[in-house]
Order: structure tokens, then sequence, then C-alpha cells
């Protein structure tokens, strides 16, 4: 027979819940007021929820990168926002030049391919590099360790880059290939967004049969559960963490130039704020699981595009978009109060 | 080729990559508007060679494994060939940038980067220079391991104080001149560097001091030892007294201009004495802790200023103040209490969440009839009867300062203080042993949250002027790079972490630029080669060495096993 648990009010859990349900509850409140005001018209609710599932899949590709890495080391790769900037400044310097030989107008699709490419080649290089050289000698170092030198990474990354490339905003040379816009009457997409969407979709898929089908991805598999244990069947630790850095590069570099697609500019700080999101997806999907990822970015997108528009035009506040970024963190906030292994994430991991 | 050659072969090709990175990334160029020894070298030039030297040494520490002894030609030989190749690189760059036009990718890959790397000669004789140079230098840093212990050590502390010398000069010059004694300034310093004779003397003099303390300390600290305690304790106090006053004077022989970096530097201080509290002593990395500062800054904003938009009731700063330390603990506990549970990295990213959240907030439309938005709050009076005048704010500066450290000090000898230690260590077993770690998190939340408040304070009194932008996350990185390069959870590192860390970039223009690039290098090989910082405490030495642990074997054994695979305690 179990022993009886004598019941403890725990003060501190109790403020948090009802400081999260309060926030929940203030979100519908201004949700329920903003469709009575009616004053956004449907189509423009349409069309922030594809900028958000477009926005989302590029989050959910970077919290891939996160996930896979926390899935085998338990620690945040701080620097992956930059390895993603690398990636897109990279690839920056391959369409300027494809555009200038006028490549891009003769061979859209195959110029296409090699930005892709180079972005992807790129980032998979400094994933690679970042951990050989600053997470590689600190791999049994008290936890706050490699997450300090994570963040030295980071700064490091971001501010060569500065002064490798200077400091101003490059405008991405546009792709023709993806101009335009699909009409179907009750539903309209951008070109570029279905690309971004369908791309991330592709690599996700590929990702997962990787893991599941390959014998790589088993040893991944084997190492995230146990190092030691993985070690003595014979799979080779070392190469297998350099293998999951390397996959988390690639996807970046492919984050990067869906991300550039969108917004049509790389700068030295565009790794920032996307990485802290694409983390935020991760955790809030259940950090280390796959899946949870995708849904995590997904779900991150979507609510940081309709969000400020949903939960806060009701209250009449004042340009509401200036609050995106406060919106996606409090969403990192509530999942850690009510749910902190993420959405998919396991409880054994918490 | 034999190993050994290979091996100094593959560090040289490190050290090329490394002088590439200073070179393409503008630091050589930067640089080489300011002189060491004036008119023979610029710190331009000086890093690439730094660095051949560094490569030299590193391979001039033979590997026994390798199939030859390790004699003192073979080490020799192995710095050489090791410096050739940093050199080698380097002469490949300026070709590259010579003939090919790569500067559309890289802005500092222009012919005067090239003409900087070669000396100003010709591709031919530069490259012949640069080989040969970097063959000697890596030879001469080679050798630093044949010398014997104290000799190595006197030449390299001499020859590093000295370049320290030679890039103060804004500093020191400013100085001397303040104290009308342009005699020094004029014989040591010339066009921003040292003068030949003031480069001699200045390393003859450091190369003596530290030979004698090589040789010789050791009998000086018996000699203290030995002393009657209470004559120890007299000494202390007389060390502790002298730095008072040099303290207090520090304004009027740094002059005017120099007592506004000594005042940043002093806020900083401040914010780093907090964040030790959080990081250093209960082992919470907090990366949101702008966000404090952020909170001090505006409450005393909004109360003190006439311009405050919403409401001013035009407090003074000191009547102020409480409100800030009263805003500062609920502030503390409000971020404190959702992240209570977590543990490590999960709390930092989360505590960075909120430094942005609060950013954000102060910044939008929203908050403008309070925060001022984009636009700010101006007009903020200084604490009276200070004035705003730099030489006149250093003393409230002081004054906390002073607080600060004598508060933290005693907290981390307290009972609280051990407390936070055996949190950081082990939190479970710190529960177990009766800890009521819930108490303790919150209490180091809420005084770091105060000393962050009061910094902010500060900074609001004396800038005079708020936006929300200068809150950002550099503001927490630049505290936490403090506390890591002085050696977390010791006081005296934390001043000197702000020393060189915001004092060093303020009067330097050219290290100014390069600021986070050097906060980022310093944060990986610290955490790398000395994660315990220059001046460490001596709990936490033992503790990132557990492994090595001759300290305490039992100890170590306990918490020697982590995995780290906890990330949420319930």
């Amino acid at each position: 027979m179990p022993a009886r648990r004598p019941i403890r009010i725990d003060a501190i859990k109790l403020i948090l819940w009802t400081v999260g349900g309060g926030l929940i509850l203030l979100a519908l409140i201004g949700a329920v007021l903003t469709l009575g005001q009616g004053r956004i018209s449907p189509s423009s609710w349409q069309n922030l929820v594809v900028a958000g599932i477009a926005l989302g899949s590029v989050y959910a590709l970077i919290a891939l990168g996160y996930t896979l890495v926390y899935g085998i080391l338990f620690m945040i790769n701080f620097a992956h926002g930059e390895v993603f900037m690398w990636g897109a400044f990279s690839s920056w310097f391959m369409a300027a030049g494809l555009n200038e030989v006028g490549f891009m107008d003769s061979n859209p699709v195959f110029a296409f391919v090699l930005v892709l490419a180079t972005a992807m080649l790129i980032s998979m290089l400094v994933a690679v590099l970042l951990e050989r050289i600053a997470y590689r000698p600190l791999r049994n170092a008290p936890r706050l360790v490699p997450l300090i030198t994570a963040i030295g990474a980071s700064l490091f990354l971001q501010y060569t880059a500065r002064g490798f490339f200077g400091s101003g905003v490059r405008a991405f040379p546009g792709y023709n290939l993806f101009e335009g816009v699909i009409d179907l009457g009750f539903f309209r997409i951008d070109i570029d967004d279905m690309v971004v969407i369908l791309a991330a979709i592709g690599l996700m898929l590929a990702l997962y049969f990787f893991i599941n089908q390959t014998r790589t991805g088993r040893a991944m598999r084997a190492v995230s559960e146990d190092k030691d244990v993985a070690a003595m069947m014979g799979i080779n630790v070392d190469r297998i963490i350099v293998t999951t850095f390397a996959i988390g590069g690639l996807l970046a570099g492919s984050a990067a130039i869906l991300y550039t697609l969108i917004f049509n500019q790389v700068h030295f700080f565009m790794g920032f704020l996307p990485g802290i999101k694409a983390f935020t997806a991760a955790v809030l999907g259940g950090i280390g699981n796959i899946i949870g990822a995708a849904i995590g970015g997904l779900i991150l997108g979507i609510l940081e595009q309709v969000g400020p528009n949903l939960f806060l035009t009701g209250y009449n506040i004042p340009s509401p978009n200036q609050l995106q970024d406060v919106i996606a963190f409090s969403v990192l906030v509530l999942v850690l109060i009510f749910r902190p292994s993420g959405l998919l994430g396991r409880k054994e991991n918490v | 080729m034999q190993p050994w050659m290979k091996r100094a072969a593959f560090l040289g090709l490190l050290g090329g990559f490394g002088a590439l990175h200073v070179s393409l990334v503008g630091m050589v160029g930067t640089f080489q508007a300011r002189d060491f020894i004036s008119g023979i070298v610029t710190v331009g030039s000086v890093l690439p060679m730094l660095i051949a030297i560094l490569v030299g040494w590193r391979a001039g520490i033979l590997q026994r494994d390798t199939d030859v002894a390790p004699t003192p030609s073979r080490a020799l030989a192995s710095g050489a060939v090791a410096g050739a190749v940093v050199g080698l690189v380097l002469a490949l760059l300026c070709v590259i940038i010579l003939n090919v036009d790569v500067d559309w990718i890289f802005v500092n890959a222009r012919p005067q980067l090239a003409e900087i790397l070669l000396f100003g000669q010709g591709i031919g004789v530069g490259s012949i220079i640069l080989i040969v140079g970097g063959a000697l230098l890596g030879a001469a840093g080679a050798a630093l391991n044949v010398v014997s212990g104290p000799v190595a050590r006197t030449v390299t502390i001499a020859a590093i104080v000295t370049l320290l010398v030679s890039l103060m000069e804004p500093f020191l010059g400013a100085v001397f001149r303040n104290l009308s004694l342009n005699v020094v300034d004029d014989f040591l310093y010339d066009r921003g560097g040292l003068t030949p004779i003031g480069f001699v003397l200045v390393y003859a003099l450091v190369a003596a001091g530290v030979y004698a303390w090589a040789t010789r300390g050791d009998r000086a600290r018996a000699r203290v030892e030995a002393m009657p305690p209470d004559r120890q304790r007299n000494l202390k106090l007389g060390a502790y007294g002298v730095i008072v006053v040099l303290l207090l004077l520090l304004p009027l022989i740094v002059g005017q201009r120099l007592s506004e970096v000594v005042g940043t530097v002093g806020i900083y201080v401040l914010l780093g004495l907090g964040l030790n509290i959080v990081v250093g002593f209960a082992g919470l990395l907090d990366l949101g802790y702008v966000a404090f500062y952020a909170v001090g800054a505006y409450v005393t904003a909004v109360l003190t200023s006439p311009a405050s938009p919403a409401f001013s009731p035009e407090l003074p700063f000191w009547g102020a103040l409480p409100f800030v330390i009263v805003a500062a603990a609920m502030v503390g506990l409000f971020v404190g209490a959702p992240v209570l549970r977590l543990r490590g990295d999960y709390l930092a990213i989360v505590t960075l969440g909120f430094g942005e959240i609060a950013r954000e907030i102060f910044k939008s439309q929203w908050a403008q009839p309070v925060t001022g938005g984009a636009q700010g709050i101006l007009s903020i009076p200084p604490p009276l009867p200070f004035d705003r005048d730099p030489q006149s704010i250093y003393y409230p500066i002081l004054f906390f300062c002073i607080l600060a450290a004598i508060g933290a000090s005693s907290l981390a000898a307290s009972r609280v203080g051990r407390a936070w230690n055996a949190m950081r260590e082990d939190e479970s077993v710190a529960e177990a042993t009766g800890v009521n770690t819930t108490y303790y998190k919150l209490l180091a939340f809420g005084l770091g949250a105060a000393f962050g408040c009061v910094s902010g304070a500060l900074f609001a009194a004396k800038i005079g002027v708020i936006f929300a932008d200068s809150f950002n996350i550099l503001v927490s990185i630049n505290a936490l790079a403090l506390i890591i390069l002085g050696g977390m959870g010791n006081i005296f590192g934390v001043v000197l972490g702000a020393l060189v860390l915001v004092g060093l970039p303020e009067f330097l223009r050219e290290f100014a630029e390069y600021r986070l690039l050097i906060y980022g290098a310093v944060l990986v090989i610290m955490m790398i080669l000395r994660p315990e910082g220059l001046l460490p405490s001596r709990v936490r030495r033992a503790e990132l060495h557990e492994d090595e642990g001759e300290d305490d074997a039992q100890y170590a054994a306990e918490a020697g096993e982590e995995t780290g695979k906890p990330v949420v305690t319930t």
C-alpha cells in the first residue's frame, strides 16, 4: 500500500500558477475583445497565419540543431544562431557573385542550388569547428562552463563576421524564380513563402528518416541514450558528436537561405533573435525531441505573427507588433512554468 | 617528415589562422595607428609577432612520446618552424590581397593591410622578412622553455607589462600631465607609444622587480607569515588604508576626462559584484541581469526627473533610492520565482528572455506614458550634494562600491555564503542537509537585483538621460565577462575584470571597436584554460579542478561524476 503523502501547499507554485493563469486569461480576453472589434479582416488573419507558418518553419529548422545537440551533449549550443548567420552571410557572397556574372538570371534553379549549398557547407563547417575548438576540450567540465563558452563563441563569431564583412546590412539579390503569388480565390500564398514551407518540410522528413532508418542515425540515438554504453558497443562517440553538429549546421544553413527568402537581407547580428526563438521553439516542443522541435517552431512562428494582433489589439495597445518578441519570450516562460518538459518531452528528461 | 616537425608545422598553421583572423578582422589595420615603440614598431605589427612567439613557445614544448629526445636545439628548431609557417601564411595572404580583388568579401583585405604586414617592403623582400622574422620570433618563443623558470617568467611578464604600459599611453600620459609631470610624459611617451628610452627603462624596471620577486619572494612572504598575528592584521589594515586613500584621491590624480572612465568602471564593478552573488556565489547563471540595471535606472529617472512623462514627484536621488531598492527586491522575486525550479542552462536562457522583455517593454509605445518609449527620459538630476562633474559623481559611486564589496565579502563568509556554496555544488545534497534552496535562491536573486538596481540608479544619475536601448543584452554579457575574467566569487577579481574589460576599451578607442570580439575570445579562452579566473577564490578553484583533486579527495569523489543530465529539479 502506498504511503499517504501529506498535502503540502507550495507557495511558490501557487504564485506561479496564478501569474501564468492570469497571463493566459488576459490573452484570451484580449483575443475575444479583438475578435469582437472585428478591425482586422479575415484575409489579413490568413496572411498572418501563412507568414507565421513560413517563419515557424525556419525556426523549426534551427531548433532541430539545438535539439540534436542537446539530446547528445545536454548542453545548449548558444552559438547556433551564429552558425545560421554565417551560412546566410557566406551565401550572400555566392549570390552576389552569381548575380554579378549574370548566372542568376540565365540559370536560376542551378544558381539557387549553388547558393543553398554554400550556406549549408559553411554553416556545417562553422558548427564542426565550433565543436572541435570550443566544446570538445570541455566535454566533462561542470555544466555552466560549456554554456559560458558557448556564449563567448557566439560573441566571437558575431564580431568576427562584423570585422570580416563589415557592419552594414546587405540586401540579398532577389531570385525572380520565386516571385509571384498563388491565388486560389479563397487562399493566397506568396510563392517564396510556399517554397520556404515545402523546403522545411522536406528537410525535416529527410532528417527524420536519417535518424530513424540509417546506421549513423541509430548510433546517434544510442549515444544520446548513454554515451559510455554506446562507446562500449563500438560506436565512435566523438565521430557521432561531430556528425550531430554537422547535421545541425546543415539544417541551420538551409534555414538561413529560407530566412533570406523571407527577409531578403543579411547582417552580422541576424543570428541572435532567431537563435533564441528557435531555442524557445525547441523547449516548447520538448528539448531533445525532433518532432517536438518542428511543432514548437510552427507554434512559435504563428504565435509571434498572430499573437500581438490577436491578444493585444483588443486592449487598444498602440503598435502591438513592437511587442512581438515579448510574446515569444512570454511563451518560453509560460512553458517552463506549466510544462518544463515541453509539449512532447519525456518526463524522465525533466 | 619527422613527427616534431609535423607538429610544429601544424601549430604554425593554427597560429597562421589566428594571424589571418586578426588581420582580416581589421585589428592590425586599426592598431597600426598606435606606436608600441615610437618610430620603430606599431601595435598593429606587434599582434602577428605575438602570435608567432606564442606558437613558437607552444611548439617548443616537445612531447616526450615523439620519437626524439627533447633537446634544447630541437625545441628551438621546432619553434622556428612554427613561427616560419605563421609568416608564410601571412605572406600568402599578402600575395592574394595584392593580386586578387577580395575586398568585396573581406572589407579589410585592402592593399594597405598588405603594406602593413610586409613592413612597407615589396612582396618579395617583405615575404622573406615575414618568414625569417617569424622563424626568429618562434625560436625566441621556444627559448622560453629552454631557459630557467624565473628567467622565462621575468622576460614574459616584463614584456606583457611593457606592452600594457605602452597601450595605456592615453591613460598614463593624461595622468602625468594632470599631475604636471610633463617631463615624465615627454620622456616616456611619444606619438601614442613608448619612446625607445622609455621602453628600455620600463622593461628593465619591471624585469628587475619580477626577477627579485621570483627569486626572493618566498622569503618575503615567509617573513610576513612569521610575524605575530596582530602585526599581520595591522599590515593588512595598513594596506587597505593605503588603497582607500588612493581611491579617495583617484579623481584628483587622473583628472577630469579619465574620472569619467573611472566612474563607468565603478558602475560595472557594482554590477559585477551583484552578478557575482547570483552567478559566483549561488551558481545561477543569470543572463538577464540587465533587467535589474534597467529597472533601477528607470525607477530613478521616473521619480527624480522633472521631464518624466507620466508623473514626476521630482524626488532627490537619495529619496528615490529606497524605492529603487524596493523595486529591485520585487523584480528580483518576480524573475526569481519562475526560474527557481530550473537549473543551469534553462535558467540562463529564461533570464535572458526576461532581460529582452524588459527592454522591449520599456521601449514600446505602449509604455511610453511612463518610460518615454524610444525617446527615453531626460534631465535626471545628479545625487546632491554631488554634481554631474565626473570628479564629483565618482564619490557616490565609490561609496556604493565599497559598501557592496564589504557586504558581498561578509555575505560570502557567513552562513548564507556557505549555504550558497553547498547549493552551487550539489543542490540535492544541499537540500538533504537542510539548506532551504528556495529561500537561498530567492535571496541571491533579491540581493543581486538590489546591487544591479543601485548600479542602474547611479548610471541614470551619472549620465542624466536614459534610453531603453542602453539596456541591451550586451550589458549582461559585459558583467558576466568581467566576473569570469577576474575570477568568479572573488571581489578583487571583479575589480580587476572591470578595469581590464570596461576600463581599457573606454580609453582605448582602438579597443572599443573590437571590444565584444575580445570579450568572446576571453570567455572561450578562460573557460578552456583557466575557468576559475585570473584571481580565483580558493573554493572556486577547488571546485573547478576537482578531478585533479589533491585538495580534498573525498569531496572530489562525491562531486566528480556529475553527468549533467537533470535539467529541472522538482
